[in-house]
């Protein structure tokens, strides 16, 4: 480790972050726009009055943030260009961000996304309106401290094609990046977002992102998450999404990388018949933590929402699932259907799930359902009587298991992308 | 050649098999008769190596080789097939892919080139004709929502495409009505040669019309306590398991 890292960690906790936007600030992008320096100004409040989170927050008594508030970590370099080495395209199409910063030299020509950094004078009004930084502290240091992001705006009826925004991490000292990302879809406009957070290198890092997402009267997105982070990584990522009348927010968040791993929905269904769909698969191995945690607010009559969570935990590894459905009193009629299943592999891995619903409306079908098991011996000996080997008739039920996950993702490219990501993480974890 | 001598094995500390000397030569089919609870469904998962059994004496070996001292998987590699009394339900497991990862396996044990998907899938369609299985049932999850003999008539498509040296077929007749019966038998009785032994394992006598063995014995209380020809089946039937004396 060089100088001039040792000089860029900062001290740990809330404190250390604090200190770096004071340092940062006159530097950071769009600061000149009186909107958007008070945007920042009042998240650095918000944090400063918060801290990170802890296991004492009812929404984070599974999760201990440790990890992050008892180390240092520093900003990004200005970037070195080192040929870094990037996993293959999950899409004809990719923008790439590298520690949080917009990279033109690794991304692809003829995408609809832009540099959020260089587009923020014509943002006063659409972002950071669905961001709350009051009661989510990582939101609030997002919001303070991000750099850059993607930004992507369809008009009406514009078909966006499917696009891989790819964030790498150069983990090669503890840096932290929170990009910002803007989604924002016209009516009747369609997208396919394969998301893919990955990372390269054996430091502890953080990569917090922030996604707001509008869509838009009879819109469609499918936003297909794809979380790899190298071993030591940090990834705390927030979504929100607010869907209007027929619109959909169809997502599915894989969990597969890093030690230590959150990622929150807030999705609001404020028009008739938006849908929401928030499947989810999370693989985790020896030593890793990894939750999926969702509030899923149906604000609108008419609307359907389903929710399938898989975790498999191997090791000594744990998993959360949070899921909140929120029913409004004017939500009549609202299909709402979560399910969330744990398969351990292992006896020292442990599972936390809890499910929330609030029904507010009378005229409503909601069901929900938890189950935990092991992998089953009889469906195990079945297979070896068979001639097939024990650790492929392992991974042949745990994909059997994710399967139906899995399944609910109906655009093909995404499909494709998220079946890799299992059988990599299967690959890289069987024994 | 099949060769089962003092075989002792117990489950949860209870001794179900208590001394089983049976051999079953290469090219010959033998028929194990017993009333329930006699051990026969133990001898069957204990001979294809299913967990929760103790050995506690004996031994079994399949032309020459220790059985007991390898993995469920080796033992059908070896060429030993058990059909299942109950066929396990695999959801979100696709039949063709389950069909195909066990041939390969095989296969690749044998040092015998895999087949691929357009291969496997002519041979599979030709099988499952001769088993009047309709061909969707490739693509549904193995045995999910099979009927009864759907899923024994699935047993016997596994056999036919595993081309097994010794079968044992645990039951494989319960559950079945006439015609199904006869489908599982002429699907056994194709395999029938001077390579292929098999240990048909059943309650009744029915079975054993449509699948002549040479050999049948009759199993009690843990022991195989009497052997006669394919006339000993109808005696049994004749006037029940009673009229033989354990010995």
């Amino acid at each position: 480790m060089n100088a001039s890292v040792e000089n860029s960690l900062s001290e740990a906790g809330a404190a250390g972050f604090l200190h770096r936007y004071e340092g940062l600030r006159a530097r950071l992008p769009g600061i000149g726009l009186p909107w958007l320096a008070a945007l920042r100004d009042g998240a650095a409040e918000a944090f400063r009055a918060q801290g990170f989170p802890t296991r004492r927050v009812e929404a984070w008594k599974y999760t201990d943030l440790a990890p992050l508030t008892q180390a240092g970590f520093g900003e990004p370099l200005t970037p070195v260009e080192s040929a870094l080495p990037l996993p293959r395209h999950a899409a004809p199409k990719r923008v790439v961000f590298v520690d949080g910063r917009f990279s033109p030299e690794l991304s692809d020509t003829d995408v609809p996304v832009r540099s959020l950094a260089r587009h923020l004078p014509e943002l006063e009004g659409r972002l950071g309106t669905l961001a709350r930084v009051d009661d989510l502290p990582l939101v609030a240091l997002n919001t303070a401290l991000f750099e850059d992001g993607a930004l992507i705006e369809l008009a009406p009826g514009e078909d966006g094609g499917v696009i891989e925004l790819l964030s790498v991490t150069r983990a090669d000292r503890p840096v932290t990046s929170h990009p910002r990302h803007l989604v924002r879809l016209g009516e009747g406009a369609k997208l396919v977002l394969i998301e893919r957070s990955w990372g390269h290198g054996e430091s502890r890092y953080l990569h917090s992102p922030v996604f707001e997402v509008e869509v838009a009267e009879g819109a469609h997105i499918t936003h297909a998450r794809i979380q790899q982070e190298a071993r030591a990584g940090l990834h705390l990522s927030t979504v929100f999404a607010r869907v209007a009348a027929g619109g959909t927010y169809d997502s599915f968040l894989l969990h597969a990388g890093a030690r230590l791993s959150r990622s929150e929905a807030h999705v609001a269904l404020v028009g008739p018949k938006a849908a929401a769909h928030l499947n989810g698969a999370q693989l985790l191995g020896d030593g890793q933590h990894g939750d999926c945690t969702t509030f899923l607010d149906h604000a609108a009559p008419d609307c359907p929402s389903r929710q399938t969570v898989k975790t498999v935990l191997a090791g000594r590894s744990r998993g959360v699932f949070q899921g909140k459905i929120h029913v409004h009193q004017v939500a009549q009629r609202t299909d709402g259907y979560q399910m969330n299943q744990a398969l351990l592999l292992s006896d020292q891995a442990e599972i936390d799930s809890k499910p929330q619903l609030e029904i507010y409306a009378d005229d409503v079908k909601c069901s929900h359902g938890a189950t935990v098991g092991e992998l089953d011996e009889d469906q195990l000996f079945y297979l070896r009587a068979r001639g097939i080997p024990a650790a492929v008739a392992r991974s042949m039920l745990i994909e059997a298991f994710l399967q139906e996950a899995i399944d609910g993702v109906t655009e093909e490219s995404a499909q494709a992308a998220l079946s890799e990501a299992v059988a990599g993480w299967w690959e890289r974890n069987a024994a | 050649m099949l060769k089962i001598e003092g075989l002792t094995a117990e489950i949860e500390g209870k001794e179900i098999l208590k001394g089983i000397d049976l051999e079953v030569p290469q090219g010959e089919v033998h028929a194990i008769m017993g009333p329930n609870g006699s051990g026969k469904s133990t001898l069957s998962y204990v001979l294809a190596g299913r967990e929760g059994y103790e050995i506690t004496g004996g031994t079994a070996t399949f032309n020459g080789q220790d059985l007991l001292a390898m993995e469920p998987e080796e033992r059908a590699a070896t060429g030993l097939f058990l059909a299942f009394q109950y066929p396990v339900e695999l959801p979100g497991v696709g039949n063709a892919n389950f069909l195909r990862t066990a041939l390969n396996a095989q296969r690749r044990t044998k040092g015998e080139p895999e087949l691929d998907a357009m291969q496997f899938l002519k041979t599979a369609r030709a099988r499952m004709k001769e088993l009047s299985m309709p061909e969707d049932m490739l693509k549904r999850g193995v045995n999910v929502g099979f009927s009864g003999g759907e899923k024994k008539r699935n047993e016997v498509l596994q056999m036919a495409l595993l081309q097994p040296k010794i079968a044992i077929l645990d039951e494989t007749d319960s559950g079945l009505d006439i015609d199904a019966l006869k489908i599982v038998a002429d699907g056994v009785n194709a395999m029938r040669g001077p390579e292929f032994s098999a240990l048909v394992i059943t309650h009744y006598q029915r079975l054993l019309d449509y699948i002549v063995p040479d050999k049948v014995h009759v199993l009690m209380g843990g022991r195989i306590v009497q052997t006669g020809g394919p006339e000993l089946a109808h005696q049994l039937e004749a006037s029940g398991y009673g009229s033989v004396q354990a010995a």
